[in-house]
């Protein structure tokens, strides 16, 4: 049930625009070029990994010195006034630039995932992961930061290719719904049942 | 505020935008020259099928006098659809209308209403403090917010340059340039935005164009004939081109809206040489250099045309000739055709630039003028004072607007006895003037148009990021 959604949540932001596959998408379109696009998508992928697996890495220092239950409530504050910021905060990713080399890709898309919480919506997933031995909660983490990412990877490559060959841009007016809104409905509702299995 | 979908008028590609629907209303700024009344926005139907076709049918005056309105823009275009900086859910909906002689910046909501209403005003003091400038001119919208070029420094005649605006508080954040090297004069600005590469262009200080066209500047040579190049990411001066200095008065910037592609129009006023006016293609410069470097070339020459000293004001009677005096350009959507505003003679050209370095002349249209006075098929008994203008062309590429006042000033330099106030349709496929669209006189009750934005966007307002 969790690595489904795990996956899931990876095909969630694979398919968001703004989490890379129209930048990979643009750069291909740019220099007509489908070889950049496929360069692009592993690259932000990873940038994606990074941003991730952070969150990892602090939960699971985090759960190493305090209690389960202290963890899961921090972590539900978390999710909740991080959503909220994003429901109420009028303010909108600013980077400027679209000739980026390979690790400024990265730094980008590192970027968009941590302003977006992109690895946030893992902590009901990792809070309820078994306590106990340090390393274990770490590895454990990290697996699913993988498996996360790699749904993410997937999903984007698929998209992004099918509308670069395919489709084209214009169908980004019809089809570019407002997901980082929904994003911040769900970045509440997991926040509130993390805290409700919390106490 | 924040839409499900993206805003229907937000297009990704240039070959979209030019599928979008007709315009149904033009927005003119319009200007008293006494500052005794408000200036305006006047609102014009340009739906062909409705009754009030060719009218006024929106009308807003500003709080304030003395502002002259002249150029203004969108809260929010198709760069929003940009793929670093996404925000495609928000609307475009906001007109951001610099006052140029008084440094206010208005912000007026068109949003379900037909004319506009004030939102917000930004004053004199926030834009001089937090950006040092004052006379805001060009605005665009652009990947960190709204971007307005202005001619003037603050407390101080300059050096121009651009502030940026927050998107949605409309707040003035700042000055754009981190290191602006040499340039010290402003007056437009755009870019090519998928190449990281802001341009801007050159008028004068405040002093020098605030009380007219100075004589002693003008055959010193003391005014802008640069065009300077930027890194828009880093926000510094690249490289500075200079057309040569007796081409007075780089004006307006057209890029090609194609983004894989780096050139673009710049068009001078005048040249003190033989006062003819001509039409530049910046590009990068390949044949000289490896690209990296930028070059302009004049490839459209628009000469003056002889007259007698009796049919010229005092500014122009020592020459005997009328001046073209291109005072702006457009390039439409696709790129393919450039219209060229010779406000002194009083024509309307429409060039083919698909080759951008041959522009071939395809027609012209002849309106008003220093001497010529020619009347509107509308109203052929009526002499026309001023000329076509700021012209601005549709999505489509089918239909050209033009206004006729230039600058207060500098009207009642050129046109001693009343620049009149009138604007004019031209269909660019016979290129000939809609004889329904003529709204003049009475009709701008005693302003001045000057520019004009066309509902949903136009030719020079958004920029896009996929070709």
């Amino acid at each position: 049930m969790t690595l489904t959604a795990v996956i899931l949540l990876g095909a969630f932001h694979g398919i968001n625009p703004a989490m890379g596959w129209l930048f990979a998408v643009a750069r291909g379109l740019q220099e007509r070029s489908r070889d950049l696009l496929l360069q692009s998508l592993p690259v932000i992928a990873l940038g994606h990994l990074v941003s991730v697996a952070l969150v990892v890495a602090v939960v699971s220092a985090t759960g190493s010195l305090v209690t389960a239950t202290a963890l899961a409530i921090g972590a539900g504050v978390v999710l909740v006034g991080f959503g909220l910021w994003h429901l109420l905060a009028r303010r909108h990713f600013r980077w400027v630039g679209m000739r980026l080399s390979l690790p400024q890709l990265a730094a980008w898309s590192f970027l968009m995932s941590s302003v977006h919480g992109a690895g946030l919506m893992l902590l009901p997933v990792l809070t309820r992961m078994p306590a106990g031995h340090h390393g274990h909660a770490l590895s454990g983490g990290m697996l699913v930061a993988g498996v996360h990412t790699l749904a993410m990877f997937l999903t984007a490559t698929v998209v992004a290719v099918v509308v670069y060959e395919f489709l084209g841009v214009a169908v980004l007016r019809r089809a570019w719904f407002n997901l980082d809104r929904m994003w911040a409905f769900a970045l509440v509702g997991a926040g509130v049942i993390t805290l409700v299995g919390a106490v | 505020m924040t839409l499900w979908k993206p805003d229907p008028t937000f297009y990704p590609s240039p070959r979209d935008a030019a599928e979008a629907p007709p315009e149904k209303l033009a927005y003119v700024a319009a200007f008293d020259r006494s500052a005794q009344r408000p200036d305006a926005l006047a609102v014009l139907d340009t739906d062909p099928a409705s009754p009030a076709y060719g009218t006024v049918v929106g009308w807003t005056d500003l709080p304030h006098t003395g502002d002259e309105l002249h150029h203004f823009g969108w809260n929010a275009c198709s760069s929003a659809l940009c793929p670093y900086a996404p925000h495609p859910h928000v609307e475009r909906r906001y007109l951001i209308v610099p006052g140029l002689r008084s440094s206010r910046i208005y912000v007026y909501d068109t949003k379900d209403r037909v004319s506009p209403e004030l939102v917000k005003v930004i004053e004199p003091e926030e834009l001089g403090k937090r950006a040092g400038y004052s006379r805001p001119h060009t605005v665009h919208c652009g990947p960190e917010g709204l971007y307005v070029s202005a001619l003037g420094g603050y407390g101080d005649d300059g050096p121009g340059g651009i502030a940026i605006l927050d998107h949605n508080s409309f707040e003035v954040l700042g000055r754009w340039e981190v290191d602006r090297g040499p340039q010290y004069l402003a007056y437009d600005f755009w870019w090519h935005i998928n190449h990281d590469v802001l341009v801007t262009s050159e008028w004068g200080t405040p002093s020098m164009v605030e009380d007219g066209v100075v004589g002693e500047l003008l055959l010193g040579r003391k005014y802008g004939h640069k065009i300077h190049f930027w890194d828009l990411r880093k926000r510094r001066h690249v490289q500075e081109v200079d057309l040569g200095d007796q081409h007075q008065m780089t004006l307006e910037l057209r890029p090609a809206h194609d983004p894989t592609k780096t050139y673009g129009f710049v068009g001078v006023v005048t040249s003190v040489e033989d006062l003819s006016a001509s039409v530049w293609v910046w590009h990068r410069d390949v044949r000289h250099g490896d690209g990296s470097r930028w070059a302009a070339e004049k490839v459209i020459t628009i000469p003056a045309e002889p007259a007698s000293p009796d049919d010229l004001p005092d500014v122009l009677k020592p020459f005997g000739a009328v001046p073209p005096l291109v005072t702006d350009i457009d390039l439409s959507v696709d790129d393919q055709r450039l219209y060229v505003s010779c406000w002194g003679t009083g024509e309307l050209k429409q060039y083919d630039v698909s080759d951008p370095f041959k522009p071939v002349e395809l027609g012209s249209v002849r309106l008003g003028g220093i001497v010529r006075r020619q009347a509107h098929p509308a109203a052929p008994d009526e002499r026309l004072a001023g000329g076509p203008q700021m012209v601005e062309v549709s999505r489509d590429g089918r239909r050209v607007y033009v206004t006729n006042s230039l600058y207060g000033a500098w009207d009642d330099q050129f046109y001693p006895d009343g620049v009149g106030a009138w604007m004019a349709k031209i269909d660019t496929e016979s290129f000939t003037l809609d004889e329904r669209f003529f709204p003049h006189g009475d009709d701008f009750r005693g302003l001045r148009p000057h520019q004009t934005r066309l509902q949903g966007g136009d030719a020079s307002s958004d920029s896009y990021c996929y070709p």
